[in-house]
Formats: C-alpha cells, structure tokens, sequence
C-alpha cells in the first residue's frame, strides 16, 4: 500500500490511497457527524450527514465514502461543509418526531447531539410529519419506527455481521420503512447490538424501556460470567440498582459486540426469586433467620456429619459443587472448606460425564488460539459444538474469518445446526457415530501424513471415507487450522475418547486445539475446584441416585437438578443426603425441597471476583451494586463459614487477600492431555455410547439450551421469552419419526430406564437419524436422567 | 423446506431459466423476474408467495419483500381479471386523459387501485409506459391500447373475457 498526504481543515495527514476520508479524520481525532458510517459495517453513504468539501470537487463528498487521494485538500468545518451539513440534517429531521423528551435515545442520541452540533436552529419543513407503527419484534428490542433515519445499520449488521438477515427496508421513497418480513421477531442471538447501532430511538433495549435517563446512570466495568470469552462489559446501574449492561469495546475479546445473553442477563439481579434472606428449615417449615442463626445452623449440620465418620473417613461424605460461572476466588474458597475438612469430593463440572483423563488433564480448558485470531484461521473443525450459541462473539468471528479470509469450517455434530457462517463439510452423528466420524478424520490425517495411526483410533475409524476435503484442510493449515471441542463433546458420554482424538489429529498436522469450557471453568481448574485423586467427580457424587453415599453437600451457585445433565440422579441424591447448604443467589421450589439452610449469595453484578477466559486471560470485576437483601459475595460466606468451623486458612480480610493465595503464575492456554491415551470406547455393562445400529431404541441427544445452563440465566426474564429458548420438545428426524409412524405435533412419551418425559414432537431435519434430542435444563425432561437409549411412543 | 409447492412446474423451470443466466452464488439476482413469475400464474402477491419465492430463490424473505414492495408493478393484493394501468404522465394529460380516467371510473363504478365487485377489472393509474405517440394510453395486460376516446373504450372493455 501506498502512503499519501493529504490535507484535512490545514492540518497534513499521512494516509494509505483508497482508504476513505472518514478512516482518516477518525484516526486523527477530526470528528466528521456520522449516522451510516460504522466501522464493522459495509459502507451505505446513505444518510449523508458526513459530507464534506474537497477541493475542486464540483460537490460535497460523502467522507465515509471518498478515497483519498495524495495531494487532496479537504475542509470539514468550511462554511461550505457546514452549508451541506446544515442542509443534510434538516432533511433528516423533517420526519423526525423530535419526542426526545419520552426517548430512551435521549441524551446518548447521536442524531440529538448532531443536530446540536452540526444543524442550523429553524426548518422550512411546515407540512406534517409521517408517522409510522411499531411493531413487537420480539422480548428485546423494542421500536418506535417513526423515529428512524433509515441509516439501514441495523439491517446491514444482521446481513454482515450476525449472519441472519431479519430485517429489511421494504417499500420505497417516503414509504420505505425498516421492518421483519410479516412482522416476524428477530431471533439472532445477538440482536441486541443493533440497539447500540442505532442512532436514534428507533430500536431501543425493552426490558430497559422508560428505567432511567442515560445522564443519570453510573457505569461500572464488569466482566460476563456466561461465557469463556470473559467479555468486558458495562454495568449501568441507577439507585443501586443495574438498569442496563452496554458492551465496553475490546478489540482483543469482544470487539464493540455482545451476545444478547450478556446483554439481557441483568435482569435475573433483580429478579422477584432472587434470595435475599437467610433461610434455615425446622422440620419441614422454612424460617427467615440472621446471618449468624444460618451460618451456625449450617455449621452444625455440617459437623454432624463430620464427627459421625471416624479416622481416615472423617470428612469423606462431605461433598461440594460450584456452578462453573463462579469467579476464582469462590472456586478456590469452596475447594478449600471441603479439602480442610478432608474431603477431595469437590468439582464444578455438571454438565459433563466421562472423567476418565482427568488424571492426564492439562491445568486448564483453554484455545491455544487467542480470541482476536479467530478470525485468521484457515480452517476449523468443531467437534459437538454449536459454537453460534455456545460462544455466540467466537462464532461472529469465525464468520468474519469465513467470508474474508475464506477460513474452511467443518463440523461434526448430532444437529447439523443453522450456523451463521458457511461449512465446507457437515457429518450428523449423533453418540458413537461422533467418535466414528471423528477418528475416521484421524485415519484420513495419518494418510495423508504418512503418519502411523494408532490402534485405538483404528479400530473405531470408519472404512467408509465421509468427508473428503476436511482433513486435507487441516493438514494444509497446519499451525493455522483449529479443532474446537465444544459442549456438545465435553458432555459426551466419549468426551475423553474424543478430546484424545482430536489431540492426536493436532499432534499430527501442527493444527491448534481449543477446549471452549463452560463460563468461567477455567478458572475452577486453576483454583483447583476439581476433586484430587481420591476425590469424587460431579458424577460421581451425584451418580447412581445417591448410592455414592454422600451425606452433606455444600452447593455454590447451583442447582443441579437443572444444571447437571444427569438431573434425575442429582435430585435423587440431593433428596437423599442428609445436610444441604445452598450458597445462591436464587430459590426455587425444588432447591426448597431438598435443602436445609439457604445463604443468600450476591450475584455477578454484586460481587467482585476474578475470571479467566479460555486464552488464560485474568480479569477482574468489580462491584457494581450492593447485594440485595442480606445477600453477600460468596467468597466472604466460605469464609465466614471456614471461621465458624475453626478451620485454618479463612483469616482473608479482602478478596485480594484470596487472590493472592491462589497461583496464578505461568498460565499458558494449553488443552493438550498431559499424555495421550485413548479411553476405550463401547466399554462393558451398559455401553457407555451404543451405536446407531440397532432399530428399535433411539439415541438421545442431549444439549442444555444456551438461557438454561445456568441459575442466572434462567431467572433473566426477557431471555426466557426469546426464540432460542423454546419450551423443552422432542426432536426427531421426518425419516425417523414416519418410520415410528409419528408426526409433528404429536404428544410422545420419550422413556428409557430412569424415566420418563411427556414432550410434544417436533420433526427436525437437521437431526442426525435414530436420535431424539431432548434438552437437559428443564424439569420437565429432568426425569430422562443419562441414560442415552430411549424409546418413543405416542399418547393417545 | 418447502412444505408446500405454490408454483407451477412451467413456472418453477422458468425461474431455474432466469437463475441461470445468473453466476451461481448470485441467485439473488433472478428475484425480479421470479417475482414476476409468480405474479403471472396467481395473478398477485401474496405474503405466502413472496416467501415461497424467496426459498425457491434462497434469500431470505424479507429479501424479496422488499423487492415486491419497491415496484409498483408487483401487485400485492389481489386484482380483477384484467388490469388496467392508465397513463397519467405528460403527454397522455395533455392529449386529455383525465376524460379517460373520468370515463373509466364512472363506467366501472371505482377509483384507482380498486376493483370491480364482479372481479373483472381493476383500475391502475401509472406513469409514462413509452407511448407517448399514441397518447393517451392505457395497458390491459400485456396489450397497449393508444389514442383512446370514450367510444374505443367501450369496444376495447367490451371484447374482454
């Protein structure tokens, strides 16, 4: 690229030819009135509110759409410029129904304050003005579409950026008007952005609507806990209380973006099920109670079962699990409690159920790709990952990287899911056909490598080739491709079968690994709150409806009858155990049931707290509002609850002073198995993934739909009325479902050995054959627990 | 998936002519005409069709929406058996269309964009359709009609099935 000077308001500037004016003056903090231009965005010159005089030009420029040029003369503020500018906004504004005083937009409206700035003080325009309806779009986003420009942001960031096109600009001249096709609601997991884009009030945040005056609210930094991408975020907070969350731009995570489920999470804060109370249970009665009454009833149910074990067992039914969105230092204090009252049963991974390489574990789930490179791979394989909902800002970047960088995607999964960016090749297997599919790439790799393919691969691998470009890609990219182990392959019954598989293809062809862990696990690895070598796992201890034979459970943050995928057991074993601590922020009737003392915890708003995101990165939130009620941030409750159990090691007076405790150096975003060992597949008793073969049982596909993986998320209230968040229903493919004569719509009964769940039947042709998907995260299908092979029948 | 089939086979090939003068990942490009298509052998528009034609097509609906509503020669809601644009532009007001249009209206008893209660004619005002020479004009489907009086009209609407 060439380098030329140009000239803008007598100041000389260096520039790149053909790049536009706009990226230049914006570099050079010369601030040109904007409402089309956005740097993400395709350039629209629509709204001509930048133009600009260049010299000789026989008109004003658009800047957001001139090149530059060397030599070029440019005058932002002439009398010239100023004309156009002036004349520009005039126009603009003839339609507009100046009603900033009910705008959510007011005071942070970039059309109010351009037209302070940049438009004269009278219109011509006397004729009447056009108003338009709004329409519901949807739970989120609320509109008011008399007040739009029609800069078309919003309908080019669903095009280009989200990859859903939604909106559109029907209609033409006076009549055009931004809207969904029939009305429709806009779905796009990450709708709310256009909120942001939008330069009037058109679009505005719902949930939001009429809560506060921007002017008067206080921005706190915080950090997401939903996902393991730790997006920075703006919590926005009016009286003590969150009013609204704004991304904070971070070029190196998220960008200018944030999922709606970062966005809209806020509202579980201050959700009417929040705890808020200290609650101890006398008999079957629940009590309000002071803090000091909890915490000593606590302790004492606690210490019963301590002293009832003897020598080396003391300790041993004790058992602690932590939601996986908890921050470091909860993760660390939680750990510490169990293990100082010798315990090793302590773990915050619900959701997965094959732990058999956690003793060859790497320190961390982690991508050995940073975030911002996301964008530059070559190629990517996801294995069991619905990356667009999983970890919905990674998915935009891979989209980013697929149309410019033409990155070649591949993906084997049970759904051949809708995603928002183009794969080269989709395999749809579901249970053992994942593992086949995924080994069989292997086979493919070591071919083409040349490379000797180990027994154990071998013998899993499929003599049937499937797909044709996906391991060339991959041996091609070498460095510069990825293999992505989503959710999906971390619950899978085979997760470490597949995890070692895919390290091997890496190993093998240079490609990059990532382990994209659930909300802030890795910092629950670092912090150790994963059980040691004599410690039960979450499966174990909630497995086998309680036959583990814990007796106490202190919980953080979670609900395992809803957040674990074995949820059936969970609820079995919680019932069973004699003592239950909940330390959460929320109460719900079935945590009521099984509990004995509830100790309200502050939410993520509420508490500071360290994250560390899945390239190792550690960031630190801070407290944005006071915890509501008498709720406190967990890691003083572990404290306080260490104290009164005279344990050694809770003297912390600060959160720093629990940071500092933990070990935080040399965390390198590695996910490689410490040693590669190949955990047999279709082992004995009941087979940890039966195949596909057999006709007459289905496979269940089990997915936690992504506002029900956590207590948070479930009680955010606008998130819960979204389309991602469909009522539980049983998937199955047409082909499947008119071999089992069914149809869509039909009220089944989907059962296997531990239960059943009455669902109504949806055909999906996405899905993989001889499967049903059934969510997990609902209590209605909670009953299916974990067994894989179910039947399904109509109800009559 | 297209659940239900709303087009004709002939209809259908005659999209799949229009795409393939088009490069392959410019599909969109065919949406006019298919739109055109469509409008041709239902006579009109509706909601239904449009997003029919856009899977045909494979945009997204409001893709082809957005393209119905910026024409006005995609008629969106539903029209008698025969359309009659009448040109209002220059040449036709001068040569005295506005005694066509009286006429028009008065005869079928409706104004513009209306249609008659037996469903026969439905009555457009357009502007110029090049014909200037025989102003003033109107088009009944696909058929110019030029130099018109009362009289020509009566025979012209006369002869129509």
């Amino acid at each position: 690229m060439t380098t030329v000077t140009i000239e803008v308001d007598g100041k000389s500037l260096p520039a790149q030819a053909g790049e536009m004016l706009i990226c230049v003056t914006d570099r050079n903090d010369i601030y040109i009135p904007r409402f089309c231009y956005h740097e993400k965005l395709s350039i629209a010159a629509n709204c001509r509110m930048c133009l600009v005089e260049v010299e000789n030009a026989p008109k004003p420029m658009p800047a957001c759409a001139t090149p530059v040029m060397d030599g070029m003369k440019v005058f932002t503020r002439s009398k010239y410029a100023q004309t156009a500018q002036q004349g520009t906004m005039e126009f603009l504004l003839i339609n507009h129904p100046l009603d900033c005083p009910v705008c959510d937009q007011g005071g942070e409206c970039p059309l109010q304050d351009q037209a302070m700035d940049y438009g004269s003080d009278d219109s011509r325009f006397l004729e009447k003005k056009r108003s338009l309806p709004s329409h519901d779009i949807g739970p989120l986003i609320a509109t008011e579409m008399t007040r739009c420009i029609h800069c078309t942001r919003c309908v080019r960031f669903g095009e280009e950026v989200a990859g859903v096109v939604e909106l559109g600009a029907p209609g033409r001249g006076e009549h055009m008007q931004i809207g969904t096709f029939l009305n429709r609601s806009i779905d796009s997991e990450v709708s709310g952005n256009m909120i942001d884009l939008c330069p009037v009030g058109a679009l505005t945040s719902k949930p939001y609507r009429f809560a506060a005056r921007s002017w008067e609210l206080q921005n706190h930094p915080g950090i997401s806990p939903h996902d393991c991408l730790g997006t920075n975020i703006n919590i926005q907070t009016l009286r003590d209380q969150v009013e609204r969350v704004l991304p904070i731009d971070n070029p190196e995570i998220n960008q200018c973006w944030l999922a709606d489920r970062d966005r809209y999470s806020y509202e579980a804060v201050n959700s009417e099920q929040r705890l808020t109370q200290p609650m101890i249970k006398d008999g079957r009665k629940w009590r309000e109670v002071d803090w000091e009454t909890a915490i000593n009833h606590a302790t004492a149910g606690i210490t019963t079962v301590l002293n009832s074990g003897s020598g080396n067992d003391i300790g041993k039914g004790i058992g602690g699990l932590a939601a996986a969105s908890s921050t470091l230092e909860e993760f660390y204090l939680l750990q510490k409690l169990i293990r100082n009252m010798g315990s090793d049963n302590v773990d915050h991974r619900l959701q997965q159920c094959d732990f058999r390489d956690d003793n060859i574990a790497p320190r961390f789930p982690a991508s050995e790709i940073q975030i911002q490179h996301y964008n530059n791979l070559a190629a990517v394989l996801l294995v069991g990952s619905n990356i667009r909902k999983e970890q919905p800002l990674l998915a935009l970047r891979l989209r980013d990287g697929c149309n410019k960088k033409g990155t070649k995607i591949s993906a084997i999964n049970p759904v051949d899911f809708d995603f928002n960016f183009d794969t080269v090749e989709s395999d749809v297997a579901a249970g053992g056909q994942m593992v086949r599919s995924l080994a069989t790439q292997a086979a493919h790799v070591a071919q083409i490598k040349s490379a000797e393919l180990p027994f154990d691969i071998k013998k899993i691998a499929d003599s049937n080739p499937g797909f044709e470009q996906t391991a060339n890609n991959l041996v091609a990219a070498g460095e510069n491709g990825l293999i992505i182990i989503g959710a999906l392959a971390q619950q899978h019954t085979d997760a470490s079968l597949l995890k070692a598989i895919s390290q091997w293809i890496c190993d093998t062809t240079g490609c990059k690994l990532a382990v994209l862990g659930c909300a802030n696990s890795a910092a629950g690895w670092i912090a150790q709150c994963v059980p040691g070598d004599n410690g039960m796992n979450a499966g174990q201890m909630l497995g086998q409806n309680g036959s583990a034979g814990l007796r106490c459970f202190i919980l953080l943050g979670t609900e395992p009858e809803l957040d674990s995928i074995d949820g059936k057991s969970a609820l079995a074993t919680l019932n069973k155990a004699e003592f239950v601590v909940q330390i959460s922020a929320f109460k719900s009737a079935s945590v009521m049931k099984y509990a004995d003392v509830l100790l309200p915890m502050a939410a993520f708003t509420e508490s500071a707290g360290t994250y560390i995101n899945c390239e190792g990165r550690i960031q630190n939130a801070k407290v944005a509002v006071t915890p509501k009620g008498e709720a406190r941030p967990g890691w003083k409750i572990l404290r306080v609850m260490g104290n009164f159990l005279e344990l050694n090691g809770f003297e912390q007076i600060t959160i720093d002073d629990v940071t500092e405790e933990i070990n935080l150096t040399d965390i390198t975003p590695s996910c490689r198995l410490v040693e590669l060992q190949f955990h047999p597949t279709l082992s004995s008793g009941e087979k940890s993934t039966p195949d596909l073969m057999e006709s007459d049982s289905l496979i269940r596909v089990v997915d936690m739909p992504m506002y029900r993986a956590e207590v948070t998320l479930r009680h955010a209230r606008a998130l819960q009325q979204t389309a991602d968040n469909p009522p539980p229903a049983a998937g199955l493919n047409p082909a499947t479902a008119s071999r089992l004569q069914l149809n869509d719509g039909n009220r089944v009964k989907v059962q296997n050995q531990s239960g059943s769940a009455t669902l109504e039947l949806r055909t999906n042709d996405r899905l993989a054959e001889n499967c049903v998907y059934v969510p997990a995260g609902f209590m209605e299908t909670t009953d299916l627990g974990r067994h894989v092979r179910v039947t399904v029948k109509k109800i009559e | 998936m297209l659940d239900k089939v709303l087009l004709s086979d002939a209809s259908l090939q005659e999209i799949d002519n229009e795409l393939d003068k088009y490069p392959k990942d410019r599909r969109q490009s065919a949406l006019l005409a298919a739109l055109r298509i469509a409008q041709e052998e239902h006579n009109w528009l509706s909601d239904e069709l449009i997003e029919y034609v856009a899977e045909v097509i494979g945009v997204p609906p409001v893709r082809a929406f957005e393209v119905a509503t910026f024409y006005s020669m995609y008629d969106l809601k539903p029209v008698g058996r025969h359309k009659i644009n009448v040109c209002t532009n220059i040449s036709c007001m001068l040569r005295g269309c506005d005694q066509i249009v009286n006429y028009l209206q008065n005869k079928l008893g409706i104004g513009f964009g209306e249609t008659t209660a037996d469903g026969k004619f439905t009555l457009k005002e357009v502007e110029c359709l090049a014909a200037c020479a025989g102003a003033p004009m109107m088009q009944i489907g696909r058929d110019y009609y030029e130099n018109l009086s009362p009289e020509k009209i009566d025979t012209i609407l006369q002869a129509l099935p």
